[in-house]
């Protein structure tokens, strides 16, 4: 484990009530995961695409699933986990409005961190370079980047509001400082915890 | 002998009777079978509190000798990359049992065993056997050991079947277990190419209607079957690397039916060499009892088959393997997480087809080494 707690983690752990059941949906290297298990003593498993990190994962000693996130999804039952985590794997997936509504389906609650894709550095190299944005939060270039939806924590808090999905809570931050004012702006990324 | 330090060392086969009427062995299709013999193997040491037990099912055409050398060999056993001191199903720290499996021919009582009622060789008297028959036939094995439940049992092929059929049939038994490139049931594919072989053999007049011993046995047909089930473990990528469309020894095709290409040869040799440590009616027997297996058919669903288990699991497939299709065991992980069950699949990229698992494997050693010790340290905790 690294010494000092990615900043995600610690907000999604805070997020967490002790004990839970939870999936991680695109869970990686399995690090949170992991966490969740050993801090919160909760009952996790993992879906996760890439064949490299289900090593590490199964490396963790962790259950997981090499498997599609939406594929997965269709096979749980309803309400069957405390929660459903949707870290950093919103915008990767190709319709997230039904990734969301599955995810509130099987979990009484969805934790989802999304990155933004209007922080202020980002709109600076669109408006004065004319060049797509290239940040912290998003290294890739445009003819490589696993991401495939461009949405800003403003974009998905009306989304959440459209489709009557509520924010019991959430937390904007820049790398690794939480933001209070202009959050659209000054932040990297949010956390939401959702429920329907 | 070429052995490096990881290996099991010199080991023996050793054999058991059991069965012995009027305690014979009710198969499916009703019939009762004894006595039996079953030729097992063992390496590692059973621990005081006998929680160390890992039961090896082997594969259609394998045996009992899973690792180690057989005084004299040159060659170790079947999954010798896998079995070991240190290796991923450690010898020093499990007791690892394999039995060859019933209807085989490699010293457990199949088509080509003496029927000590006649004093000849049941040939086609013996009877159609099923994957639970010879899961049974184990359990009477794991008994005899003195093993109350089994750490894990893992397999491969039609040595996973074997294992889900454990998970099934004896869940108070199974703590976990590792399921390799197979299926829940034959498809329609499946069953054709298993056809295709069984048909090769009985068309060889050779065959005799299975009454070939002491006489010619079937050569010709069982190398052709061997043939149709090597391209069957291959992928396109892996034979075209291995042979290309490379010639035999010449410049120029030859206009006539001698072989031509590489790959022919290698098909020849693997049937050959086939033919002098199977038997043919072994072949029958085992291939239909593999086309049988159908984990669903009894419950009426593959989820309700699973209900009862309480195995915890691990599964394995390969993305080249045509054979076994990794969506199939997409749909018995599927029913596993309908009921709750712990599971972890991966799907490992290879370009070496079903026989994948056979072969050394970096990442399936890793996944299993990880998993068992995982079981391990879980039922040395529950206890």
């Amino acid at each position: 484990m690294s010494a000092k707690l990615r900043f995600d983690y610690q907000i999604i752990m805070d997020f967490i009530e002790p004990q839970s059941r939870v999936l991680d949906l695109g869970c990686g290297d399995g690090e949170l995961l992991k966490l969740l298990i050993d801090q919160k003593k909760c009952k996790g498993i993992g879906i996760e695409i890439d064949e490299h990190s289900i090593y590490q994962c199964i490396e963790k000693g962790l259950t997981v699933s090499h498997a599609d996130i939406n594929e997965e999804l269709a096979h749980y039952a309803d309400q069957k986990f405390d929660y459903v985590i949707l870290n950093e794997s919103l915008q990767q997936v190709m319709s997230p409005e039904k990734t969301i509504e599955e995810a509130l389906r099987v979990g009484k609650s969805v934790i989802t961190g999304v990155p933004n894709f209007c922080f202020w550095k980002a709109r600076l190299q669109i408006f004065f370079r004319g060049r797509v944005p290239k940040t912290q939060c998003l290294p890739y270039e445009w003819y490589n980047t696993p991401n495939v939806r461009f949405f800003s924590l403003k974009d998905f808090r009306l989304f959440c509001r459209k489709k009557n999905i509520k924010i019991i809570n959430h937390a904007a931050f820049a790398t690794d400082h939480r933001v209070r004012f202009f959050e659209n702006l000054f932040s990297t990324a949010g956390i939401y915890l959702l429920q329907k | 002998m070429i052995m490096d330090e990881n290996t099991c060392g010199v080991v023996e086969t050793q054999s058991l009777t059991c069965f012995n009427p009027p305690h014979e062995l009710t198969l499916k299709s009703g019939q009762t079978l004894g006595p039996l013999t079953v030729a097992y193997e063992t390496y590692g040491t059973l621990n005081t509190d006998k929680s160390n037990a890992i039961l090896i099912c082997h594969a259609l055409t394998g045996d009992a000798h899973a690792a180690g050398f057989h005084e004299g060999d040159k060659k170790p056993g079947w999954w010798d990359t896998m079995v070991g001191p240190g290796k991923a199903i450690d010898t020093e720290k499990y007791f690892v049992i394999c039995s060859n499996v019933l209807g085989g021919c490699k010293g457990t009582t199949g088509p080509a065993s003496t029927n000590p009622k006649t004093g000849k060789p049941y040939g086609l008297s013996f009877p159609v056997i099923t994957i639970k028959d010879m899961v049974q036939v184990q359990k009477t094995l794991i008994d005899y050991l003195g093993i109350p439940k089994l750490l894990n049992v893992i397999g491969g092929s039609m040595g996973g079947l074997q294992a889900m059929k454990w998970a099934v049939l004896y869940p108070e038994m199974v703590h976990s277990s590792v399921i390799i490139a197979t299926s829940y049931r034959h498809s329609a594919q499946q069953i054709a190419l298993h056809e295709v072989g069984r048909q090769a053999i009985m068309s060889d007049p050779d065959w005799a209607d299975g009454d070939y011993y002491g006489k010619t046995v079937p050569k010709r047909g069982l190398a052709v079957a061997r043939m149709i089930g090597h391209i069957t473990y291959m992928s396109e990528k892996s034979m075209d690397e291995k042979f290309g469309r490379r010639l035999i020894d010449k410049e120029k095709v030859g206009y006539d039916f001698s072989a031509d290409f590489e790959v022919q040869n290698y098909l020849k040799y693997r049937g050959d060499s086939f033919v002098e440590r199977f038997d043919a009616n072994s072949y029958l027997y085992l291939t239909k009892a593999v086309d049988y297996f159908d984990l669903p058919q009894d419950s009426g669903s593959l989820e309700k088959a699973l209900e009862g288990v309480r195995s915890k699991f691990l599964v394995i497939s390969f993305t080249s393997d045509w054979l076994y299709p990794s969506h199939q065991l997409r749909s018995f992980v599927t029913a596993l997480k309908v009921n709750d069950h712990e599971v972890t699949n991966v799907v490992i990229k290879t370009d070496y087809g079903h026989d994948a698992f056979l072969i050394k494997n970096d990442r399936q050693e890793l996944v299993v080494s990880h998993f068992l010790k995982r079981m391990q340290k879980e039922m040395n905790h529950e206890r």
